[in-house]
């Protein structure tokens, strides 16, 4: 491809045609501040609106200042990226923003990962000339996200998130000038919305404006609760990522230190969701296998492909988006929401407490789980299976807030029963794994076999969109997996039109999978934190001596102690769910 | 006499019925139509309307040909043909009036472009508030397409072609091209950097020829007359006419159609009949809200695209407010202010916040709490404005500050240093006194005062207290002796 | 309605309503009839162009006068809403501004019978260009 020719600062740059100023200034060492524009480079989001005007660059014989973000270079271009034109432009500019905001950086619950704060300490800001009205609205709780809109710069990408990646279309863009903001058509609460609770735009958000429900509170009442037991149990990606918010290198696996920290913070037990996910496998696995003898046998009455059902995120959207297909997911509940009535109905019982005085907890990459754990079908007399859901950031909040110097952390185990786990659960938190992990029980149940090889390299990857034929002895079993939910949205249109040719797919809510949850550590934009830790989990994977999850000698004798057989009527009633159309339920207030 | 109007695109409007076809064919309607469709390319019709020099009568100044040309170039298995007939400037009426008055002339021209850039389809995009010229617009559309000017097939050769209205919500931001084009398609009527521009990438991301309704409203005659007819019109770089919507304190208020190159000083005291109640002409605002004012000093100038810009105004859709030695200037940079305030469409910070500051100091200053720090506040802010906004809206709504300040810097120095406003227009920097020589004490101000701010004994000098005087005017309006005065 | 499907058809038919429009102002042709425009675009409306409207055709019928009252757009008088024209055939037209019904009997008792010009006529300040 022919190069196009320019200088930048005085350098010379030689970039493709259709390169941003932005871009091609990179490749020679220069950054120019951004504030709107965000990139996940390997998952194809981009969101440059050129609205904050924060990147703007003086391009010569141009009348006005260029934003670098979207401007493309041409033949010949002269870029200055710092003449005094620009840098008092780019400054009036962030002055302006910060007149419009309201100044709580001591309370923000963003504070020290906020984007507009870094750029105000890069740009030396010191006051603010511009003093004016500041914008006000509402503020907007729902179960798992809050909405503090008087800290939104409108640099829209979590309605870049919300419509075009995950094609939920809750945010938006409404009232003009002074007066607009982003929220949900009609202005309604989130929670009357279409939002799937999947997290994306807070992920993103580069100030305070959309945060999570902070539950830490109540965790805390409950371990200073004498009367209650409290239980806790960690998501596969927390370990990937809870050691960033250290300041350890990205993919450190941290699962040893986390579990000490957790005793130190005083859990009286410490167990794994990975158990649980162990658990999934074995109901979700059986599932899939009766379905697809039935439907080889000729039944009609059965569907396929049989949709994965453990990421609540994904749950929301089908139950919001796609109503008619509810029937065609796995009825397994969550890895969250197996360990809860495990817990409750069966290890309270051992240890011969009533469920009301057991407390259970749980540690997320995920906002949605703050909703899910709230579901009433997951509620025994009002009393939820699982308590609260808190997310990896939150967990990491807590154990500075107690002191705990992380990195001198012992490497400690988890707590048995329910600690034990196999490999095929540690995957679970990235694309691709959960379908691997049942692939590993499913052949061997189908096949009576042993496997060859363990990893299913061929269903690992980034791409939006995958598919592969793993061949069950014979028997070709076609694949799918989706991560992001409009990629998802793609897949159950094929559905709905006849037109899919998978057995079985597997969905995650999240770009990503759940390394990439809406409650993981801000990666800002950097990809390469998501590669990083997905690797940290295959890692874990392959250095545990059991990798399937139908090995697992605690869920072995869980099933004869307590279970019976993977979709009992015992397993039925506690670890199957039901979904509801939802499509209606979407409503304008009076 | 040689008239100083030349009538071209206003050459129909209450001259014919404008709901009667016959009329508009009486005066060689849709021959032009005829003309390419029969006798020439789309190249060489293309070729005409490059060099007649006409450009772009929306605001922009861009050369229509050159638009015509680039869209035909783009390559598009769908092309569209759109009118802007989103008039939003305040006191601009010049669109409604030719698609009331002539709307034939505006079908007419948008079948010559499909031809021309290979469209088959046009859109026109107006305003819901204006129900009589969409009403009218529909009659024409269904005239002509019973006539056969419109449809398929049409004069017999192969040329297919039908036009289809939206209408729009009445934001002054969807007149921005990208933002017009993302209001037909149901989205946010909010603009988008260009390029891409319209012509490569525009409605439902197909090549879209986007003029405005005046534009159109020239080709037929252009075509018809030829291009060199046209150029001989204007000035250097400006040819044509351009429609001005004259209003404010001018005595015949009302729609001119001059030449290019036209002074101010003909328009306003040959054709405008000069200044209401013989007061002193002080400026006159071009282009709107987008735009700049012109002084006593500009009276002379030519007026065209290029001569407006340097002047540091605009030509606008051609909006023209006249004001005269009773206006405040610095109150009517606030007024424009406000409109922008409310028509920005929020999508970057400068527009959203800086106009909002903007407005908020020039209130500040009206309201007698301006310091000398705050023009320079007023100066710095407006460029990097105008230097740093998306769209064409932020990239002009300072003009109305920046060029009261280059020309009556004066009267803001009056406002803010000595806390006067001459023009007695800013209430907050006014004090109304009772003259104790003339004040015979009638008491009849102390009775109309709806606050009681007036106080005083029968037959005695009253008194205002200042501190109660809302300033509304009713002591002084009721005085039988002028004892009341402004100071 | 038939169609047009020729670029001379439509010259046929264009120098057929030019002729037979330019024959209502002629004074001895048989077609000639008074003429009277009101601006009927939004603005005159707005400023009670549609009474005056409907006082002409209703007043011209009953005092028997033959003419033709038709509506147009903008004649951009804005300062003078609403304006008519009448076109007396033989003599050039004329523009009245401030046009309420009781100027409307005033134009035709003294203008349209007797040839008087009452005062409000606006003169003409502009040329338009002929189309070929």
């Amino acid at each position: 491809m022919e190069l196009i020719k320019l200088t930048i600062d005085g350098k010379p740059v030689e970039a493709e045609k259709d390169t941003t100023i932005l871009k091609a200034a990179k490749t020679v060492g220069i950054d120019i501040p951004t504030l709107c524009y965000f990139q996940l480079k390997d998952m194809n989001i981009e969101n440059r609106p050129g609205g904050c005007r924060i990147c703007v660059v003086e391009v010569k014989g141009r009348r006005n200042l260029a934003p670098a973000c979207t401007t493309l270079v041409s033949g010949g271009m002269e870029v200055n990226t710092h003449s005094i034109r620009v840098l008092n432009a780019r400054r009036t500019v962030l002055e302006l923003i910060l007149s419009d905001h309201p100044a709580e950086c001591l309370t923000c619950a963003k504070s020290g990962s906020c984007e507009l704060q870094s750029m105000a300490q890069q740009l030396g800001v010191r006051e603010i000339p511009y003093q004016g009205e500041q914008s006000t609205y509402r503020k907007d709780t729902s179960p798992a996200i809050i909405r503090d809109v008087d800290k939104c710069i409108m640099c829209r990408r979590c309605e870049m998130m919300c419509n075009e990646v995950q094609t939920v279309g809750a945010l938006s863009a409404v009232n003009r000038g002074f007066m607009a903001v982003v929220a949900p058509a009609f202005e309604m609460n989130l929670e009357k919305s279409t939002c799937t609770y999947c997290g994306q735009c807070v992920s993103v958000c580069p100030t305070g404006a959309l945060t999570e429900v902070d539950h830490t509170r109540n965790v805390i009442n409950a371990l200073a609760d004498p009367a209650k037991t409290v239980v806790v149990q960690t998501a596969p990606a927390v370990r990937a990522a809870l050691g960033e918010e250290f300041g350890l290198e990205p993919g450190t696996l941290v699962t040893g230190k986390m579990v000490a920290a957790l005793r130190r913070l005083g859990f009286d037990y410490v167990f794994d969701t990975d158990f649980a996910a162990d658990l999934t496998i074995m109901e979700e696995g059986t599932e899939l296998l009766d379905r697809l003898t039935r439907y080889l046998e000729g039944d009609p009455s059965v569907q396929l492909p049989i949709l994965t059902s453990c990421c609540p995120g994904w749950v929301n959207f089908f139950e919001h988006h796609f109503p008619e297909l509810r029937d065609i997911p796995s009825t397994a509940k969550s890895p969250q929401q197996m360990f809860g009535p495990i817990a409750k109905e069966y290890f309270a019982k051992k240890l011969g407490i009533d469920r009301k005085n057991m407390i259970v907890v749980s540690i997320m990459p995920c906002l949605a789980k703050k909703y899910e754990c709230q579901r009433d079908e997951f509620k025994v007399s009002g009393d939820p299976d699982v308590n609260y859901s808190i997310s990896t950031r939150e967990l990491a909040a807590f154990i500075k807030l107690a002191n705990i110097d992380f990195d001198a952390m012992p490497e400690e185990e988890f707590d048995k029963p329910m600690g034990e786990s196999t490999g095929a659960s540690v995957i679970f938190g990235t694309t691709g794994g959960v379908i691997e992990a049942a692939c590993r029980t499913a052949y061997e149940l189908y096949t009576h076999k042993k496997l060859a090889k363990v990893d299913f390299n061929e269903l690992r990857g980034f791409e939006s969109i995958r598919h592969a034929t793993i061949d069950f002895n014979g028997l070709l079993l076609n694949i799918g997996i989706a991560h992001g939910l409009g990629n998802a949205r793609k897949l159950l249109e094929d559905i709905k039109e006849g037109k899919s040719q998978f057995h079985a797919i597997e969905i995650m809510a999240c770009p990503g999978g759940c390394i990439g949850g809406g409650g993981q550590p801000y990666h800002h934009g950097d990809s390469a934190i998501l590669k990083k830790r997905a690797s940290a989990l295959y890692r874990e994977d392959a250095g545990k001596p059991i990798r399937k999850s139908h090995e697992n000698p605690f869920i072995i004798s869980l099933y004869k102690e307590f279970l019976g057989a993977p979709g009992s009527d015992r397993s039925h009633h506690l670890l199957h769910t039901k979904y509801f159309d939802r499509s209606a339920s979407v409503f304008v207030e009076e | 006499m040689k008239q100083k109007q030349l009538r071209i695109a206003l050459r129909n409007c209450g001259v014919i019925d404008p709901e009667r076809i016959e009329d508009y064919i009486a005066k060689d309607g849709y021959l032009a139509l005829g003309k390419v469709l029969t006798e020439l390319t789309p190249e060489a019709t293309i070729e005409i309307i490059k060099k007649s020099g006409l450009r772009g009568r929306g605001g922009g100044g861009f050369p229509t040909g050159l638009k015509w040309e680039i869209t035909r170039k783009v390559h598009g298995d769908q092309k569209y043909v759109v009118c802007n007939a989103d008039e939003g400037d305040p006191g601009a009426f010049m669109d409604r009036s030719v698609l009331e008055g002539d709307p034939h002339s505006v079908l007419e021209a948008m079948a010559i472009n499909g031809y021309c850039t290979g469209a088959s389809k046009g859109l026109v995009y107006i305003r819901a508030e204006y129900p009589l010229a969409i009403e009218r617009l529909k009659i024409a559309m269904k005239q002509a397409r019973e006539y056969g000017f419109l449809g398929d097939q049409i004069l017999g050769t192969g040329f297919c072609f039908d036009i289809e209205i939206r209408y729009g919500a009445g934001a002054f931001v969807c007149g921005e091209e990208t933002a017009l084009i993302h209001s037909m398609e149901g989205l946010r009527g909010e603009p988008t950097v260009k390029p891409p521009f319209p012509s490569e990438s525009g409605y439902l991301g197909k090549p879209s020829n986007v003029n405005n309704v005046e534009t159109y409203a020239n080709i037929p005659v252009i075509i018809n007359k030829g291009a060199d007819w046209f150029a001989s019109i204007g000035s250097a770089k400006s040819k044509g006419t351009k429609v001005f919507a004259l209003a404010g304190k001018i005595n015949n208020v009302g729609l001119v159609e001059v030449p290019m190159g036209t002074t101010l000083r003909e328009v306003i005291y040959e054709i405008g009949g000069g200044i209401r109640d013989g007061k002193a002409f002080k400026a006159a605002q071009t282009g709107g809200p987008s735009g700049g004012c012109l002084t006593v000093k500009h009276l002379d100038i030519p007026i065209d695209y290029d001569n407006l810009i340097a002047a540091g105004s605009m030509m606008g859709s051609g909006g023209m407010i006249v004001m005269d030695e009773d206006d405040c200037m610095v109150a009517i940079a606030k007024f424009y202010l406000e409109f922008t305030v409310e028509e920005s469409c929020g999508k970057c910070s400068p527009c959203r916040i800086g106009n909002k500051r903007l407005f908020e100091i020039l209130e500040k200053i009206t309201q007698g709490n301006g310091i000398l720090e705050d023009l320079d506040k007023l100066k710095n802010l407006g460029k990097v404005i105008i230097d740093t906004s998306l769209c064409g809206l932020g990239q002009s709504s300072p003009n109305p500050v920046l060029s009261t300040l280059d020309n009556f810097y004066d009267e803001y120095i009056d406002h803010v240093t000595y806390k006067k406003c001459k023009s007695k227009v800013c209430k907050s920097l006014m004090t109304y006194i009772i003259d104790e020589e003339k004040c015979i004490g009638c008491t009849l101000c102390a009775r109309n005062c709806p606050v009681n701010a007036i106080s005083g004994e029968r037959k005695q000098a009253h008194y205002i207290d200042p501190e109660k005087c809302i300033k509304c005017g009713a002591c002084m309006e009721k005085c039988k002796f002028n004892a009341i005065f402004i100071n | 309605m038939t169609k047009i499907t020729s670029l001379t058809e439509l010259k046929k038919l264009r120098d057929s309503l030019k002729e037979k429009m330019e024959s209502y102002s002629l004074l001895d042709h048989p077609d000639s009839i008074i003429q009277v425009k009101v601006a009927m675009a939004t603005c005159g409306q707005a400023s009670g162009a549609r009474p005056v409207f409907d006082y002409f055709k209703e007043e011209l019928e009953k005092r028997n006068i033959p003419a033709m009252v038709t509506q147009t757009g903008c004649m951009s008088y804005c300062y003078a809403e609403p304006t008519i024209e009448v076109t007396i055939p033989g003599k050039n037209p004329v523009v009245f501004g401030f046009v309420n019904t009781r100027k409307a009997d005033e134009i035709i008792e003294r203008y349209i019978r007797k040839g008087e010009l009452p005062d409000g006529v606006i003169p003409v300040n502009y040329e338009t260009v002929i189309s070929q």
